[in-house]
């Protein structure tokens, strides 16, 4: 349907207002990111002043930014692989047999309260002398993100006709081996999605690790509090360590954007 | 990939599996658990054990570390917990104030942003790339990054405000507005949500009943209420159970704005960061697992209304 002008005009306008408001805020967090403590403080530098890297060398060298990243990578990435190992075959015995009570199991994750589960996480984990270390930080993680590629690829496969595995089985595959030569190819675009969201809840994951990690296992979101002192902000510090945590992560959605919005729309128009 | 060839006329089943293995044989047989077990297995695991035992904690007075000596005392801390109009249920209020707030705000404002964006437009790429930008941003990050630009002093807020010849306002340091701020920062960063499920709804409209409704004269308005926001209710109702369940657990920007506890005077303190405090700042084990199961009991319940009127909606 066409749109009459007037509707045009107020639709720019509006849509201006929606982007604007959107970017500032981050826009605002890079710019004092490069800027002295002292013009962050002064208002007429607001958005004239001569940009500095200081805080940069603060996040990455003094305050050990470099492992932390590292920490972060290697976390949301083997907790990524190991759910998919996990949840990809699940949602396609639980969409294929329509099993959407045990589906249910896996989806409680999604609504329980974590805090809930991270008192007798603690107890145990650090009876096992385990708190502190990676294995207990990917468990914690792979919590969020099972049940995300689950809820994803359940909707996935229920869209995938399943006569070409039938097809397959003809022809002499076992059901195992119809799986793995026919449906997993074709599901590759749907395992992209799910893992790139899985990453990115990963990645911002922020109670677990506050509570699970330790000083050398430490992930980025929870790093970022080593600038809040108890009675001053490193404001200049601070920014550039959120820029330092959002930035790639940002990156990454506006190359895969497809794939991002296609996973947090997954099963929003089956009602 | 394999090609795949035109089915045979082979009977479906027969030929199959001629000379596999034994174990390869029974693996086929029973793939439908040997493939959902393991996460089935994972989850409950993760969750089974601990919900026992948070269970069991709250009828104790388990305080201190976890591992002393503590009594079984019934009810009790129920009846404290439910009793407690110091902390408890104004954290009650709170939460209910951030979610239904939150979440009004943002299916309205979602809604408003969807329909903008329905038909196609020059620029729209640009617009939903601005749209995900939120959405990807670290939760933490956005508190700090909006705890800078609410800083009553040096904030960009109030310098804002200033230009336009209003006085500054305290933001996330006012006891009265805590609570405001970190609603208005939720806003922010989760209408994005809305409108791209919302979005994915609309698309998938058909265009014939709004033909229909525009030939037989119905207005803009009367066009949406009567004909696009009722086909389109399913899909509101997947957003604010989506977002409902993750606003009424919103941890990240409450601690990262307002620090544990929720601010001096407790102003953002919601039953997850009660909770929170309780558990790990505190050690009040067994007050803190009657909070987390009276908490549970009310997720539940709201999930638990919001699928019936989902179900109802589907049935019409």
């Amino acid at each position: 349907m066409k749109a009459s002008a007037g509707f045009r005009a107020f639709r720019a306008v509006a849509l201006v207002v929606v982007v604007l408001s959107l970017v500032a805020p981050l826009v605002w967090m890079v710019a004092a990111s490069f800027k002295t403590n002292v013009d962050i403080y002064d208002s007429s530098k607001a958005l004239v002043f001569s940009p500095t890297l200081d805080n940069y060398s603060t996040v990455l060298q003094q305050a050990n930014y470099i492992q932390f990243i590292g920490n972060s990578l290697w976390v949301a990435f083997a907790a990524t692989v190991l759910s998919l190992l996990l949840g990809v075959p699940a949602a396609y015995a639980m969409s294929r047999f329509n099993m959407r009570k045990s589906a249910l199991v896996v989806l409680m994750a999604r609504v329980i309260p974590g805090v809930s589960l991270l008192v007798p996480w603690y107890y145990v984990f650090s009876n096992m002398r385990m708190v502190g270390g990676f294995t207990v930080l990917i468990l914690s993680h792979m919590f969020v993100s099972l049940p995300l590629i689950v809820y994803i690829m359940m909707g996935f496969f229920d869209g995938l006709p399943d006569e070409l595995e039938e097809a397959a089985q003809v022809d002499g595959l076992t059901p195992i081996g119809a799986f793995r030569r026919v449906t997993l190819p074709l599901s590759v675009p749907g395992i992209a999605t799910a893992g790139i969201l899985s990453f990115i809840f990963s990645w911002n994951n922020f109670m677990f690790a506050l509570v699970l990690s330790g000083a050398d296992t430490k992930t980025l979101p929870v790093a970022i509090f080593d600038f809040v002192g108890y009675a001053s902000i490193d404001w200049g510090g601070l920014m550039a360590a959120t820029t330092v945590v959002t930035l790639p992560i940002m990156l990454i959605a506006l190359f895969v954007q497809k794939y991002i919005v296609s996973g947090l729309t997954a099963g929003a128009t089956k009602g | 990939m394999p090609a795949v060839t035109a089915p045979s006329r082979t009977p479906r089943g027969a030929g199959v599996m001629p000379d596999t293995p034994g174990w390869a044989r029974w693996a086929n047989d029973h793939r439908k658990w040997l493939f959902a077990a393991p996460a089935m297995a994972f989850v409950a695991a993760l969750i089974i054990f601990p919900l026992a035992w948070t269970i069991y904690l709250s009828l104790t007075d388990s305080s201190g570390s976890v591992r002393a000596e503590s009594e079984f005392i019934g009810l009790r801390n129920y009846l404290d917990v439910l009793s407690d109009t110091d902390r408890f249920w104004p954290a009650v209020g709170r939460t209910a104030a951030f979610t239904g707030a939150a979440l009004f705000f943002e299916v309205v404002l979602g809604m408003a942003i969807a329909l903008l964006l329905w038909r196609p437009f020059k620029g729209e790429k640009w617009v939903r790339v601005a749209i995900l930008l939120p959405l990807v941003a670290t939760p933490v990050a956005v508190g700090m990054m909006w705890r800078l630009i609410f800083d009553p002093n040096i904030g960009m807020a109030n310098q804002i405000l200033g230009w336009v010849g209003i006085g500054p306002q305290p933001w996330l340091a006012g006891q009265n507005s805590a609570l405001a701020t970190t609603i208005f920062i939720d806003i922010w960063q989760w209408t994005p949500m809305v409108v791209l499920i919302l979005l994915a709804g609309l698309t998938s409209l058909s265009d014939e009943p709004q033909e229909a409704a525009m030939i037989d004269g119905a207005s803009t308005w009367q066009r949406f209420r009567h004909v696009t926001l009722p086909l389109l209710m399913p899909t509101v109702i997947v957003a604010v159970l989506l977002r409902g369940i993750d606003a009424l657990k919103t941890f990240d920007i409450l601690y990262a704005t307002k620090g544990r506890g929720g601010g001096s005077f407790n102003e953002v303190e919601t039953l997850n960061v009660y909770a929170y405090g309780l558990s790990f700042d505190y050690n009040e084990y067994g007050l803190s697992s009657t909070v987390l199961i009276l908490f549970f009991l009310i997720i539940i319940g709201v999930m638990w209304l919001l699928t019936s009127r989902k179900k109802k909606e589907a049935g019409r």
